[in-house]
């Protein structure tokens, strides 16, 4: 996994609520068994009508926002499992996702692909919210260390797991981890009665 | 102080624990499937890792598989190549496989409980958010991504944060036409589909120990449809009578020690949850999702309402203008073209019966194409013995082969765009069984009879 520091950048507003991971990436395209390319076709019926064509009033095909840093309502991610939203936010290129809400799925998920979910308060996002569509060159610099989102003069703290820190921070990633400590799983099944 | 249910069978799974309060937890059964697995089996690969305890694995191809002539080919490359890789990989790592044509095939949540694998008690993970259906037996059991899917293949185990406990009880009695999926939308639509997350639910009360092990399962199906991990009923006689005789399940003097362990688990008098919510059974009546998330639902005669709760009214708006309705529209009389049953939620025999059971001697609306879709080959094999294929395809349904089908629009089973499909499936989301398709979450009763009526009726007047 790539090492994760500070992210300094433009962002791309989305405020709807409850953005589930069928929009981030609708089931048709989970055919793939690599995790490549899935940023084609990420919110893919909302940024292509059916003839494929970009639809204007999607804010990816917007040439005023762009950035590494997605912006969205409460309740992201909510619904399917599948990776392959994490995958695909971050083949297209996002580094960030803020939001008010995370569903829990998609936020482990997020982690373990170096894509970072930082939860701020209502009011924060839509300050943050109102200053990208405000003027869209508005810069938002998140900084994992000190675990804090700012632009302009705003500042919020947000939280995030110590072990997934260290992990996001130096490349690691679980696997690395469990395998180290197959001695006591083993010592588990041995002991533990699991049926 | 007590434990909660949920507490004594996450406690025992903890191998070990480590800083920033992450559990390493243990993991008793790893479903896969096509979809989720491939890019799993990939990481193992190029980490030169092996399975750690393939025993324990169970894999089937249910998502991204046709529903006709399973028997030849899949005629879609890209979907015939993710299935045949999970032939491939479940060969060469010797995984135990139900491929297409097995008598054991199926929907990965209903092959589980079916055949035996699904226990009290035991931790139980897959690559899809709908594993939190084999919580009905007190079991521990989340949909996890392919990371972890990958983590679980290589350690058996998986980091992971306690959730908090929650509990709903419903005490009282169902009213007539009130099925196990009018429970759940209707405890959804209360506490919105971001309610639970962050929680582990327990369901409770006399209105569900009053219900079957399917209609348990169809309820612990939905906990995610509101953001909760998971959900799970304490196991009780009706538990251990389903579970008893089936292939996997332990038998004879291993049944009875097992018995034993299973009595133990419910939650303490004395345990304290996090979060509890009360409701009454007779205050639910048949339910129908109008909006683009699970919990935008109400009762079938109630009007879409004019707002939803806090959320925001632009998101709320944008949903209803998908899903061509206004507010404080009433449902009953609309014209519906497309009627699903099937899916994790409600594709086991018992929701076959009921449909059978109601369409008997009736015959579905002309303009209304119904497709029916048991959850597994055991469903389908049981459905012609009962002699359900002839009653369904005389009332005009078509009965498909076991799979996922029209519930997530994988395969080209699809509701095409702008139509409305009344469905028996878990998730609403826009384009969630076709682009442009908009669902209507109900019960399979509601669907029988909207098939037949050609429109969304007030079902009561359609009950003896």
């Amino acid at each position: 996994m790539e090492k994760f520091d500070k992210v300094i950048s433009t962002a791309v507003p989305l405020p709807n609520e409850d953005i589930d991971t069928d929009q981030i990436i609708p089931a048709r395209f989970l055919k793939a068994t690599s995790k490549e390319g899935f940023g084609e076709n990420l919110f893919r019926d909302w940024r292509f009508d059916k003839d494929n064509s970009a639809k204007k009033d999607f804010v990816l095909n917007d040439s005023t926002y762009s950035g590494s840093i997605l912006v969205a309502g409460r309740n992201f991610g909510c619904g399917s499992s599948r990776e392959h939203a994490a995958w695909a936010l971050a083949d297209y290129g996002f580094k960030v996702v803020v939001s008010s809400f995370f569903a829990d799925i998609f936020k482990g998920n997020a982690l373990n692909n170096g894509l970072l979910p930082v939860q701020v308060s209502d009011a924060f996002l839509a300050k943050l919210i109102g200053a990208i569509q405000t003027d869209p060159s508005t810069d938002c610099t998140v900084d994992l260390n000190d675990q804090t989102i700012s632009f302009d003069d705003h500042q919020e703290h947000f939280e995030v797991n110590s072990y997934k820190k260290e992990c996001l921070l130096n490349g690691y990633d679980d696997i690395d981890y469990l395998v180290s400590i197959k001695d006591k799983i083993t010592a588990f099944e041995r002991e533990a009665i699991t049926i | 102080m007590g434990k909660t249910l949920f507490d004594k069978v996450w406690d025992a799974h903890i191998v070990h624990q480590i800083e920033g309060g992450l559990d390493v937890l243990y993991i008793d059964r790893h479903l896969i499937h096509e979809v989720t697995s491939p890019q799993a089996f990939e990481e193992l690969k190029e980490r030169d890792l092996p399975l750690f305890r393939k025993e324990k694995m169970v894999a089937t191809p249910d998502h991204n598989i046709p529903t006709k002539n399973q028997h030849l080919p899949i005629k879609d490359a890209l979907s015939k190549h993710q299935v045949d890789t999970l032939l491939k990989n479940c060969e060469e790592q010797g995984v135990e496989l139900y491929g297409l044509g097995h008598p054991f095939q199926g929907i990965v949540h209903v092959i589980g409980p079916e055949l035996g694998i699904t226990l009290p008690g035991r931790t139980m993970v897959c690559g899809d958010s709908h594993t939190s259906t084999h919580g009905a037996f007190g079991a521990i059991a989340f949909g996890i991504g392919t990371s972890q899917v990958a983590q679980v293949m290589a350690s058996q185990c998986l980091l992971q944060a306690k959730p908090k406990t929650m509990r709903i009880t419903i005490n009282g009695e169902l009213k007539q036409g009130v099925l196990a999926k009018d429970v759940i939308l209707y405890i959804i639509s209360k506490l919105t589909a971001a309610g639970g997350t962050g929680y582990f639910v327990e369901y409770a009360g006399s209105a569900i120990e009053a219900l079957s092990m399917e209609a348990r399962m169809t309820i612990c199906n939905m906990s995610i449809e509101m953001g909760a991990r998971g959900g799970m009923i304490a196991p009780d006689q009706v538990t251990f009578d389903y579970i008893k005789g089936r292939e996997f399940a332990p038998k004879g003097e291993e049944f009875e020690k097992a018995l034993d362990f299973w009595r133990t688990l419910y939650s303490d008098q004395e345990a304290v949850f996090d979060k509890e919510y009360n409701f009454s059974a007779e205050d639910i009546a048949p339910m129908i999702t109008y909006g683009t998330n699970p919990g935008m639902g109400i009762k079938i005669t109630e009007n879409v309402p004019q707002h939803l709760g806090n959320g925001s009214q632009d998101s709320f708006l944008k949903s209803l203008s998908y899903m061509g309705l206004e507010p404080g529209e009433s449902l009953l009389g609309k014209e519906i073209n497309h009627v699903f049953i099937g899916s994790c939620t409600n594709s086991r025999i018992e929701d076959l019966r009921i449909v059978a059971d109601y369409v008997k001697g009736k015959r579905k609306a002309k303009h209304v194409s119904a497709m029916i879709v048991p959850g597994s080959k055991q469903v389908e094999t049981q459905a012609k013995a009962e002699g359900l294929d002839q009653v369904l395809a005389a009332a005009g349904f078509e009965l498909r082969e076991p799979g996922c089908s029209a519930c997530l629009g994988m395969n080209e089973d699809k509701v095409p765009a702008g139509a409305y499909c009344v469905s028996t499936s878990n998730r609403n989301f826009e384009g969630r069984q076709g682009p442009g398709a908009r669902t209507l979450l109900a019960s399979p009763l509601v669907a029988a009879i909207t098939a037949v009526e050609g429109k969304i009726v007030d079902i009561t007047a359609h009950l003896n």
